[in-house]
């Protein structure tokens, strides 16, 4: 008997490798390849009048060294604006090597290839670059002002401005019984994976072919950016992404300046060529997230239901914009949540800074529109003396109004339609997880003991697996294994594991023997990418799609194997059998071997293939006109539109009276994503989203000076949480499944950090009798606030 | 002006290994790229989140904090040197791998080395303790908690392995002591 595949909690796949020290990351690669390093701005803004390489000629060990000036073709053109939309009516994008001006500190200015990293350094270190500095542009207010501009032909400093309206909320709000007026902000905080970038490339000049192992979160679109930036024909760039250390976000990104030049370097010099990103490098070069500030205007009836909203906010996106204005159109449409707005207008402004650049990190918008909505509802109930969370239960859109259509556009340019959710379960679910009905017996005792704690929640909808489509390819062995490949890649979420127990699920094999390839265009060249928490929903889908048309082909075969009918056949433990007719079967292993009518006996299976005879008999070719041989097939899915997972968080915090200090109590989640193929790592992705949404609340900013200096460049003074800030989460599951795709699933890879701001101000502002509004909040900005409040 | 060199002789997972190196040569890139021991990791080159964390005399120290030729002559076990006899997973590893406490895997070699070293003076750790003992590196995957109950699992793990009145849990210390000049 098969036992149950899909939705148990087994082991991961990739733990052997991973857990042994064997992964293969992409500093492991590329033993005795010469080694890149980059000479980077100091200035935030300024003008680069000379690059003056002679001081490094004389390092022993350095082969090459390029400026601007050397770049040839279309890598000296600008970096490609990988998402156009007609709102970002000002786009632009870097040179892989500055040209002439340098907008924020960390833009690559030179690049040097040596014998080793440590030589490349050296000489990197013996370039001198005089620069005449410009004033830079930092922060929103500097960037709204436009007294000075981030690009000279863009002078007010704006990217992109995106108006979106349902009814005529500025009527509502005026009509409304109640009105409230808030200012939200959110601080700027990173993806900050504990592998950087990194890219390793080889050329070959005898094939004239290139391959690119990159550490990126999608290969396949790396390799057609190559293909265009470097001239060489798609047909001879291949581009695999090996162990990948962790992207959430960040790595979707591409083509990096690094990710054209390495390569390019490499077909220059006919050498090997690596770079692997350190640490400093990443906090000033990658990409940052999450800096908004929110103005929200709501007008609501006396049971606290929206009449109308009105939120303009103001997004900083650096001083480029390569991945257009994916973060703040999610902020804009998925702020909405669970929720009826009643009108709804939304404005944003997506404004030039002399920063680096921003594009989505986990969540990807919306905690900074969650943390805005949900701040409401806490403000709404406060008004109203109301409880929390019946506040936000009036406004919930109800199951029975699913599908439920918001009447907005969403990030993937199609109608904001949520597919289906319970959300009024969701919530009664956490309540009690947490005890929220009975909270006040334990602030009453705390405080009975001198200590002061609160409770906050929040919800949040969030849309998953967004299109276009992934692809898979499913083939048996004949040996019966069976083998997976898909383009998407895998950075931790255990790929390997989930697409395994999907097809096993769908095969009828056993799990250990499904093998699962991702992010590697040898195996398969169609894909999107790794973001938006839509691997599982995508690649899952396409999986399931591929190893439903091989079961149909091998019951084809097998039927005409065994003389019987395909629709009486079952397969279990890799053996086709006739339902019922116990012994008349045949393995998989064996369906395989006939698929492929051949020629040549090498091995024992083929010498079986050559004797038997499936197919038409004598008179029809050994493959008929429609099929192929082999026991494969790709499968594709592509979903009309995306699908909504959801949840709520809770959290209990106390805080130190004298040091202000924050200590997580308890933390409580509630999520559905539908059906879960994996609910262990379902978990973790849970777990590692929460520790990412405690950091980004309590501990994780990026601090710029005014002359645009990241002062915190560094994992000393950018307080990423340890084992110690981290609390046990407590969860429960619900499982709504997806109308939309075949397996009835939901993302669920960025739910963990999305509620994270708006619950952590909820508690620690109902432990202070505090009103928070902007985040993260340090123990000395809480003491401030209690000052300010007279209770210091 | 080429860079001289030094010899360093280590022992490295209990086999002698002679290096010669540049003076600066970090202890994590010898590990790495003299040695073609990959197993140990660079996070952030400057000793905080412990990724590189390898057993130096079978004390955890940050292989990037030290210079190679600076552990000439010592006993230094990577998380290759934690693995079973047979080159499968050790205890260690295989409690992450059956708790789930690892994700993407780069943190996990100096999660694995640091645990092996605790757990070789606290045999009987609470929750609480697990957490604390971790509390020098950093992950960004998984929120800790299923590395707490990795440690945890480790150690029972552990005991189910030892033989009465063994000595030095495995990885803890090479088998080769004479080390020590």
């Amino acid at each position: 008997m098969t036992t149950r595949i899909f939705g148990e909690p087994i082991a991961r796949r990739e733990d052997p490798r991973l857990a042994g020290g064997d992964g293969r990351f992409l500093d492991d690669l590329g033993a005795g390849a010469l080694a890149a390093a980059f000479v980077r701005s100091p200035h935030a803004h300024a003008r680069v009048l000379d690059v003056d390489v002679g001081g490094a000629l004389d390092v022993d060990g350095l082969v090459a060294v390029y400026t601007y000036e050397d770049l040839d073709g279309r890598v000296a053109e600008p970096l490609p604006l990988l998402i156009p939309h007609p709102s970002l009516h000002a786009p632009r994008t870097a040179y892989p090597l500055a040209n002439g001006v340098v907008r924020h500190v960390g833009e690559p200015v030179a690049m040097v290839v040596a014998s080793d990293r440590y030589v490349a350094e050296d000489a990197a270190g013996r370039i001198r670059v005089a620069y005449e500095p410009l004033p830079p542009v930092v922060g929103l207010e500097a960037a709204r002002r436009a007294e000075r501009t981030v690009h000279d032909d863009v002078p007010d400093n704006v990217a992109a401005h995106m108006v979106q309206e349902v009814g005529d909320a500025r009527a509502a709000i005026e009509a409304a019984p109640h009105k409230l007026e808030l200012r939200l902000e959110v601080e700027r905080s990173a993806s900050t994976p504990l592998e950087g970038k990194g890219v390793y490339a080889r050329w070959d000049a005898a094939d004239r072919s290139l391959r690119v192992y990159s550490s990126t979160q999608t290969s396949t679109s790396v390799r057609m950016a190559l293909a265009a930036k470097l001239g060489v024909p798609v047909d001879r760039v291949e581009v695999v992404a090996p162990d990948v250390g962790g992207g959430f976000g960040v790595k979707i990104v591409h083509p990096w300046p690094e990710e054209v030049l390495v390569p390019w370097a490499a077909i220059r010099l006919g050498r090997e060529v690596k770079w692997v990103e350190d640490r400093r490098e990443h906090f000033v070069s990658s990409a940052h997230e999450r800096g908004q500030r929110h103005q929200v205007r709501v007008g609501f009836d006396d049971d606290g239901r929206l009449l109308g909203l009105e939120v303009e906010f103001l997004h900083d996106n650096g001083a480029y914009t390569p991945y257009g204005i994916i973060v703040p159109i999610i902020t804009s449409t998925q702020l909405l949540g669970p929720y009826k707005p009643g009108a709804y207008r939304v404005q944003f402004h997506s404004l030039y800074t002399n920063t680096v650049t921003v594009t989505p990190y986990r969540g990807a918008g919306r905690p900074q529109g969650v943390f805005a909505m949900e701040r409401t509802m806490d403000a709404i109930a406060a008004r109203l003396g109301r409880d929390r969370a019946e506040v936000r239960e009036v406004n919930f859109i109800r199951p029975e109004e699913m599908p439920y259509d918001h009447g907005l556009l969403f990030q993937d340019g199609r109608p904001l339609v949520y597919d289906s959710g319970d959300y009024p379960a969701s919530l009664a679910k956490l309540k009690k997880l947490v005890g929220w009905e009975e909270f006040e017996v334990v602030r009453e005792q705390a405080r009975a003991e001198g200590r002061r704690v609160g409770i906050g929640l929040a919800c949040y909808v969030e849309g998953t697996g967004v299109g276009p489509y992934e692809g898979a390819h499913v083939r048996v062995e004949t040996n019966g294994k069976v083998v997976v490949a898909t383009g998407l890649t895998t950075q931790g979420q255990g790929h390997e594991t989930v697409f395994a127990q999907v097809a096993a699920a769908e095969l009828g094999v056993a799990v250990d023997d499904v093998t699962v390839v991702t992010g590697d265009t040898r195996r398969f060249k169609y894909a999107v990418g790794t973001f938006a928490s839509r691997a599982a929903v995508m690649s899952g889908n396409a999986v399931a799609l591929a190893a439903r048309k091989v079961r149909a082909k091998a019951l084809r075969i097998a039927g005409e194997a065994l003389e019987a009918d395909p629709g009486d056949l079952e397969v279990a433990d890799g053996v086709v059998r006739v339902r019922g007719a116990p012994g008349t079967e045949i393995p998989l292993a064996t369906v395989a071997v006939l698929s492929n009518p051949l020629r040549y006996a090498f091995d024992e299976q083929a010498r079986r293939a050559t004797q038997f005879a499936v197919g038409g008999g004598s008179d029809a070719p050994p493959v008929a006109e429609d099929d192929e041989p082999g026991l494969e097939a790709a499968g594709w899915y592509s979903p009309v539109r995306s699908t909504f997972a959801n949840g709520v968080h809770a959290a209990v915090v106390e805080t130190d009276p004298e040091t202000a200090e924050v200590k997580v109590l308890r933390y409580c989640v509630v999520h559905d994503c539908g059906r879960l193929i994996n609910p262990r790592i379902v978990e973790g992705q849970i777990h590692g989203g929460v520790a990412q949404g405690v950091g980004g609340a309590l501990y994780e900013r990026l601090v710029y000076d005014d002359s645009g200096q990241l002062l915190n460049a560094s994992f000393m003074d950018f307080l990423m949480p340890y084992a110690s800030e981290v609390p046990k989460v407590e969860t429960d599951h619900l499982e709504t499944p997806s109308p939309l795709n075949p397996l009835g699933i939901k993302g669920a890879g960025e739910a963990g950090v999305i509620p994270g701001a708006a619950v952590f101000a909820a508690a620690i502002g109902d432990a202070e009798g505090l009103w928070i509004d902007r985040m993260p909040i340090s123990p000395s900005e809480l003491w401030e606030l209690r000052g300010r409040k007279g209770d210091g | 002006m080429a860079e001289v060199l030094h010899e360093a002789r280590l022992v490295v997972n209990g086999v002698q290994r002679t290096v010669r190196v540049p003076a600066r040569r970090l202890l994590s890139d010898c590990l790495r790229h003299d040695l073609g021991l990959t197993g140990t990791h660079v996070g952030c080159e400057h000793g905080v989140c412990g990724a590189c964390t390898v057993l130096v005399d079978g004390l955890p120290m940050r292989s990037c904090l030290l210079f190679a030729v600076s552990v000439d002559g010592a006993e230094v076990t990577t998380t290759e040197g934690c693995r079973a006899a047979d080159g499968g997973l050790g205890p260690v590893q295989r409690a992450f791998m059956e708790c789930h406490g690892l994700q993407c895997g780069f943190c996990t070699p100096g999660f694995v080395t640091t645990v092996t070293a605790w757990l070789r003076d606290h045999p009987d750790p609470t929750e609480e303790q697990a957490r604390q003992a971790i509390g020098g590196n950093l992950c960004r995957c998984t929120g800790y908690q299923n590395i707490v109950a990795s440690v945890l699992r480790a150690a029972e793990l552990l005991k189910a392995e030892e033989p009465e009145g063994s000595g030095e849990p495995r990885g803890g210390a090479p088998v080769d002591q004479e080390g020590g000049p």
